[in-house]
């Protein structure tokens, strides 16, 4: 992914996505109103997030079975822009909960979940903060990141069975996909989930290729 | 098999032989319960469950804990040229369930003797017990064989297994909720099978991955 066509895309869907997301109309809805635009930039988040978090995941198991590392670097890379994803989704996601559902925290099992990812990827973080040696540090991290991700996602939907929802296609919420997402909002909303990924995956790139200058250089990132 | 057995049974032996790692643990469960009784009298039902489950989390870390970092790092040199880390993880598993499993029995006397006892099927109790100590202690094991590679402190532990523990414990919780008050759940057993099924989980992701850690 040398090539510059996908930055271009990137910033020309993120544009348009911003711009028409606030300009273009949207279908007034109860409750949301304009809020509703919120769309746009809380739920791309949590599809970078989860994108991100895979990729880095995919890297950790590379790195255990070849020994670069480069898979290290690139893992820590994508697990580092998935972090500061969730913690945007999170504000975003807590924003837009203030308006509609009342207060900012109402115990919603995806706002658990997103709690309990951040938390056991900063564990992530402080884990590889603690060990000096680097070959070590990449090991012990990469068995970390693969336990976490593959305990992590059964975890993530069992939640939803033991707290009710108030998300739109939970617990008896009606879904944004049966009518609220019209065609209208569609047109923004996927060139924005686009536009978003390419973004985190842009920035990931760029830290990857910091640290493999660093890594290269010093021996050391 | 055979190797399995006797890497357990050592673990016993220095167990029992060094009592006051055992009788610590013991004592620290007795002291939480006490505290807890000292503060908050004898709770309502639902308090007395979650304040229950938190100590059996605090439990967990704090005898699971031992299992991979009070041994010392140059002995484990010697355990790896003998047997196979598979089969040194299973025996750390097994030896840290055996024990959980005790003191939590042994915490939910406390609990009953200070605490009240709002149990009404104490088999559906000790059952949700028995396979909580199974998936706590399963998860913490493997996560102290991390901090013990990391040269880290228990705390590392804690803070690794913390964010990844909460649904267990969340569906803990709701499971021991249905032997304490007469409400009928739905889909207990679904729930109970959910449980069960991460607890293999945890095990058999911990012996594909543990050979990776011990590779030096």
């Amino acid at each position: 992914m040398r090539s510059n066509w996908w930055k271009i895309l990137c910033v020309v869907l993120l544009a348009y996505a911003i711009i028409g997301g606030l300009l273009l109309p949207v279908p007034a809805r109860h409750i949301l109103n304009e809020t509703i635009r919120n769309l746009y930039f809380h739920v791309p988040m949590w599809f970078g997030m989860m994108l991100l978090f895979g990729i880095s995941f995919y890297h950790s198991l590379m790195y255990l079975r070849k020994q670069d590392m480069n898979y290290d670097i690139k893992a820590v890379a994508f697990l580092k822009i998935g972090v500061l994803f969730s913690c945007l989704g999170m504000l975003t996601g807590m924003e837009w909960a203030k308006y509609t559902w009342g207060e900012p925290w109402s115990n919603d099992p995806k706002q658990l979940a997103t709690a309990i990812c951040m938390l056991s990827y900063f564990a992530y973080l402080i884990l590889r903060g603690g060990i000096k040696d680097e070959e070590k540090r990449a090991k012990i991290s990469a068995v970390y990141n693969v336990f976490a991700f593959a305990m992590m996602i059964p975890l993530l939907f069992v939640l939803p069975r033991l707290v009710d929802s108030l998300h739109p296609g939970n617990g008896g919420n009606p879904g944004f996909n049966s009518y609220d997402l019209d065609s209208r909002m569609r047109l923004v909303f996927y060139p924005a989930v686009i536009g978003w990924f390419l973004l985190g995956y842009w920035i990931s790139t760029l830290h990857v290729r910091i640290n493999q200058i660093n890594h290269k250089r010093d021996n050391t990132f | 098999m055979n190797q399995l057995i006797s890497l357990v049974k050592k673990d016993l032996l220095i167990e029992w032989r060094q009592k006051h790692t055992l009788f610590g643990v013991l004592l620290y469960v007795g002291a939480t319960v006490f505290a807890v009784y000292i503060m908050n009298g004898q709770p309502e039902v639902k308090v007395w469950n979650a304040l229950f489950w938190i100590t059996q989390l605090f439990v967990a870390v704090n005898s699971v804990a031992k299992s991979f970092l009070q041994e010392h790092p140059n002995r484990f040199r010697y355990y790896f040229t003998v047997v196979k880390p598979t089969t040194f993880l299973l025996a750390k598993m097994l030896y840290s369930m055996v024990l959980m499993m005790g003191i939590s029995l042994i915490s939910l006397f406390l609990f009953s003797i200070l605490l009240g006892n709002p149990v009404i099927q104490t088999a559906v109790f000790v059952g949700v017990t028995a396979a909580g100590s199974l998936a706590l202690s399963a998860v913490f094991t493997f996560l102290s064989a991390i901090a013990a590679r990391a040269q880290q402190n228990a705390a590392l532990m804690a803070i690794l297994g913390f964010p990844l523990v909460i649904p267990v414990l969340m569906i803990l919780s709701n499971l021991a909720l249905s032997a304490i008050s007469p409400v009928y759940q739905e889909g207990w057993g679904v729930m109970m099978l959910v449980l069960l099924a991460l607890g293999v989980l945890v095990i058999i992701l911990g012996l594909i991955l543990f050979p990776f850690l011990w590779q030096e």
